[in-house]
């Protein structure tokens, strides 16, 4: 492999992990803080994805908004729709026991599949990139690189830089600290604990619905690709260790180098290194690389 | 001990309407409740891990899957393979994938476990997918059922379906004697407690890697049994999506018990065949997941004790493994 | 006191988390035939030490010798089969399980045979009869098929004393074996616990300082993972360092 395409498959690494990072923070927040397992956090990646591939043309003749419009339309329908959700399901599952949380998103991972697919089709599609991101710009003199995948990569970027701001440096990031390790001091404050994990948990799906519009482009669209997703933020969160942003952060990095990689070097294999590479952290440290923090 | 003869004249009557099922039905539904069978014997491999032992396992299918391409990739592509080698390898096969994932998994606990050995699983699932082992999305197919000397050929389908209702009934009687057994009850105990177990002077890990090993293995005698039946396999046996299913299944039926697991296959069978039905729903029959997606949804938070409660719930009294609590309050995070 | 009397001993033991200080040097003997009981107040390192002790915790220094061997790296599991009984402050016990049950399984883990997958457990004599002789003894003779879940308070914490002595141990950790308790079911714990000291060497963490001083030989008090007062009740009573630590007298 030549420098070039090294670097090439760095930068792409990158930006699978970020996306990876931005999915499975999402999904280690709502467990670290409602104590929730939630299978179906992959289907809101999946709607993200659809979203993008079926609201765009509707932008485009009604509003006549480009990609931004419709990107816009999708978090504010995807913090509707985590709202909603979690006052008529998830907060009904936070005192029953992780097989039954398994169970019931489970479930919901069936209902939101179907409504997919009596909504927009069954169909795998692709998802145009906006002109003005589409393309590929020099990077130095020795490559060129697709200007879209280093928009994701931005995004991811400063969407993780803002949930550190929100969680280290604002009232709210400290409530909801605070709410997860003690729930009753929290309301004894006068805070109302419901309305703050419902706002952890509208933005927890809008973070997966967002990665998964932004990713559309890329990674094209089709009905199995919550599960998958769903499945590999597990992993990043076995070697991530539960509830750690930091240890998401450094997983994703990591699956995303494996795997990216993989695909290069070893293609019939790619798919279960991963795996393996999870192996040897569980062999290494059974709770992970990092604790809660 | 007042209490058990109901349970083990129902088990009978079950048994009994399997044995005699045959000559009632058409070779659709003999078919039909071969594969529900099957599906039975993975329930109850599922059951002794979750139901017994409390480690609740999100990975079934890939023992399910090593059990049913072990089947296929050892039969000799020339004649028939002998039942007598065949079903103990690819038990031990699946076994030992088992033992494998057991040793790295239950190092994990709570919420960890139950994403390890989806992954676990899900590893399996590209290793068949992927590599040219596994013959790719195609699947492979089994060129020549097994035979046990001249008198049993699963070729056809009223001695597939014996054979299957034995082995259904065997691995029934095997966990009944397991779970009064010593070891069953050191499961039992590790479920409720493993903390007050370790302090009595148990040593919870081998119990558990052995509850994990014991559990594949009869995963993969019900692969054996679905390759034999339909003499193909593929990697969607393999899929987290059947992992789902056998887990629904024992939360159908009521977890504890293993009639919950012969109740469970039956009931989630019937109600798959009801939402994919259209006579029923028509066009929506195609969107028959929905329909199921909904039913699980309610039947755990209305049914916390599955089918197999609904007596006792109906006589409003405490009844089961698992005493009386209704909703089962969650011990903490991960 | 003999060296031989003394079954269990743990010798500067510390344990530190980051940078806070649970426990620091402390040592303590517990000989059969006594009751040491270690009083302190909240957060003073006493369950730590109890899980130390046990096996549940791994000590940062120091060493835990049982019937005279180093068992420091034992798991607890294998220091429970060795001799070392423990009872929990909050209840351990198996509430869908007879009281029978409780103590036959409890029982079990002396004689294990997992591998006899065909044989009832119940067929176990050596188990049944260590079940009933230690349901016995803990005063629950006449509650053997009574579901556990289903028993009072006081005859919960009472099994909780059976399902540690179904094992038969020689040294007995008892994590506030009266808490949550009435007066007369404290009356009827305390006979009990005398009544275990002879045959037994005794570590009792108690809040209740009335039976404390009733029941005990040797009393350890710790305050802020520090070993502050070490000996007979009267001493302790009278030693101007608990005094002013503990009891909050000048």
């Amino acid at each position: 492999m030549d420098l070039t395409t090294f670097l090439i498959q760095c930068l792409n690494a990158l930006q699978y992990g970020l996306l990876l990072f931005l999915v499975a923070s999402g999904l280690t927040l709502i467990f670290g803080i409602m104590g929730v397992i939630n299978l179906a956090h992959g289907s809101f990646y999946m709607i993200g994805a659809y979203m993008a591939f079926a609201l765009a043309p509707w932008v485009a003749s009604t509003v006549g908004g480009g990609f931004f419009t419709t990107l816009v339309l999708g978090l504010v329908l995807a913090v509707a729709l985590g709202y909603f959700l979690e006052w008529a399901f998830y907060s009904f599952l936070y005192t029953r026991e992780h097989l039954q949380q398994v169970l019931m998103t489970y479930g919901l991972i069936l209902v939101f599949e179907e409504l997919r697919s009596l909504l927009v089709g069954d169909d795998v599609h692709g998802v145009q990139a906006p002109d003005f991101l589409s393309g590929s710009i020099p990077l130095g003199d020795m490559m060129v690189y697709p200007v879209y995948r280093l928009f994701i990569s931005g995004v991811c970027l400063l969407l993780a830089l803002g949930m550190y701001f929100v969680f280290a440096k604002t009232r709210l990031g400290m409530m909801i600290r605070a709410g997860s390790t003690n729930r009753e001091m929290v309301q004894s404050l006068g805070i109302d604990i419901k309305f703050l994990y419902r706002v952890v948990f509208a933005a927890g799906v809008a973070i997966a619905v967002l990665a998964g519009m932004v990713a559309a482009p890329v990674s094209s669209v089709y009905p199995g690709m919550g599960g998958l997703v769903l499945i590999i933020c597990f992993v990043v969160v076995v070697i991530g260790g539960i509830g750690s942003i930091r240890g998401a952060l450094l997983a994703s990095l990591l699956i995303g180098l494996v795997d990216t990689f993989g695909k290069v070097l070893v293609p019939q294999v790619a798919g279960v290194l991963v795996y393996v590479l999870m192996a040897a952290i569980l062999l290494w440290k059974p709770d992970g690389l990092f604790k809660a923090g | 001990m007042r209490t058990q003869l109901p349970k083990f004249l129902f088990v009978l009557a079950c048994f009994a309407a399997l044995a005699v099922f045959p000559h009632v039905a058409g070779k659709f539904g003999i078919d039909l409740a071969t594969k529900i069978m099957i599906f039975a014997v993975l329930a109850l491999s599922l059951e002794l891990l979750v139901g017994t032992t409390g480690l609740v396992c999100f990975g079934q299918a890939a023992f399910f899957g090593i059990g049913a391409y072990a089947t296929v990739l050892l039969s000799p592509s020339d004649g028939p393979a002998s039942l007598a080698t065949l079903l103990p390898l690819c038990v031990l096969l699946a076994a030992a994938y088992a033992l494998v994932v057991g040793a790295l998994s239950l190092r994990t606990k709570g919420v960890y476990f139950i994403m390890v050995t989806l992954a676990f699983a899900q590893m399996a699932y590209y290793v068949v997918h992927d590599t040219p082992l596994g013959g790719g999305t195609d699947g492979i197919y089994l060129m020549m059922k097994p035979v046990l000397g001249d008198w049993l050929d699963l070729d056809k389908p009223l001695a597939m379906y014996r054979f299957t209702l034995a082995c259904l009934l065997g691995a029934f009687v095997f966990l009944a004697l397991l779970s009064r057994s010593k070891f069953g009850h050191a499961l039992a105990g590790i479920r409720v407690n493993e903390q007050r177990m370790r302090a009595t002077g148990f040593s919870t890990y081998p119990y558990k890697l052995a509850a994990f090993v014991v559990s594949g293995g009869i995963a993969g005698l019900a692969g054996f049994l679905f390759a034999v039946k339909d003499g193909f396999v593929n990697p969607e046996m393999m899929s987290w999506h059947i992992s789902g299913e056998v887990l629904i299944i024992i939360i159908l039926g009521g977890l504890g018990h293993l009639r919950g697991a012969l109740i469970g296959a039956f009931a989630f069978a019937l109600l798959q065949e009801f939402f994919r039905s259209e006579a029923i729903f028509g066009e929506f029959a195609k969107h028959w997941h929905l329909g199921l997606g909904l039913t699980i949804i309610t039947s755990v938070a209305v049914l916390p004790r599955g089918l197999v409660g609904i007596p006792a719930q109906l006589l409003g009294r405490k009844s089961g493994a698992h005493g009386g609590a209704s909703t089962p309050v969650k011990a903490g995070h991960a | 006191m003999h060296n031989s009397d003394v079954l269990l001993r743990g010798t500067g033991i510390s344990r530190r988390w980051g940078g806070l200080t649970a426990l620091d040097n402390v040592s303590i003997e517990v000989a059969r035939g006594s009751v040491h009981a270690v009083i302190g107040t909240n957060g003073a390192g006493k369950s730590t030490l109890v899980n130390i002790l046990s096996g549940e915790l791994e000590a940062s220094a120091g060493s835990v010798h049982l019937l005279g061997q180093d068992v420091s790296r034992w798991s607890q599991p294998r220091r429970a089969r060795a001799g070392l009984g423990r009872s929990y402050q909050r209840n351990t016990i198996y509430p869908s399980f007879s009281v029978l049950e409780n103590c036959r399984l409890a029982a079990q883990a002396m004689h294990q045979q997992p591998w006899a997958w065909w044989r009832s457990a119940s067929a176990c004599d050596k188990s049944m009869q260590a079940a009933q002789d230690a349901a016995a003894q803990a005063g629950l003779q006449d509650l053997l098929q009574r579901e556990a879940g289903l028993l009072s308070h006081g005859q919960k914490r009472q099994l909780e004393i059976a399902m540690c002595l179904a094992t038969q141990p020689s040294v007995l950790l008892l994590d506030e074996p009266l808490a949550g308790m009435g007066a007369e079911e404290t009356e009827r714990m305390l006979e009990l616990l005398t009544s275990l000291k002879d045959s037994h060497a005794m570590l009792l963490i108690e809040h209740d300082m009335d039976a404390v001083f009733r029941v005990a030989d040797v009393i350890t008090v710790l305050v802020n993972g520090q070993l502050i007062a070490c000996g007979s009740p009267e001493v302790v009573r009278n030693s101007p360092e608990v005094r002013v630590a503990y009891l909050g007298d000048h």
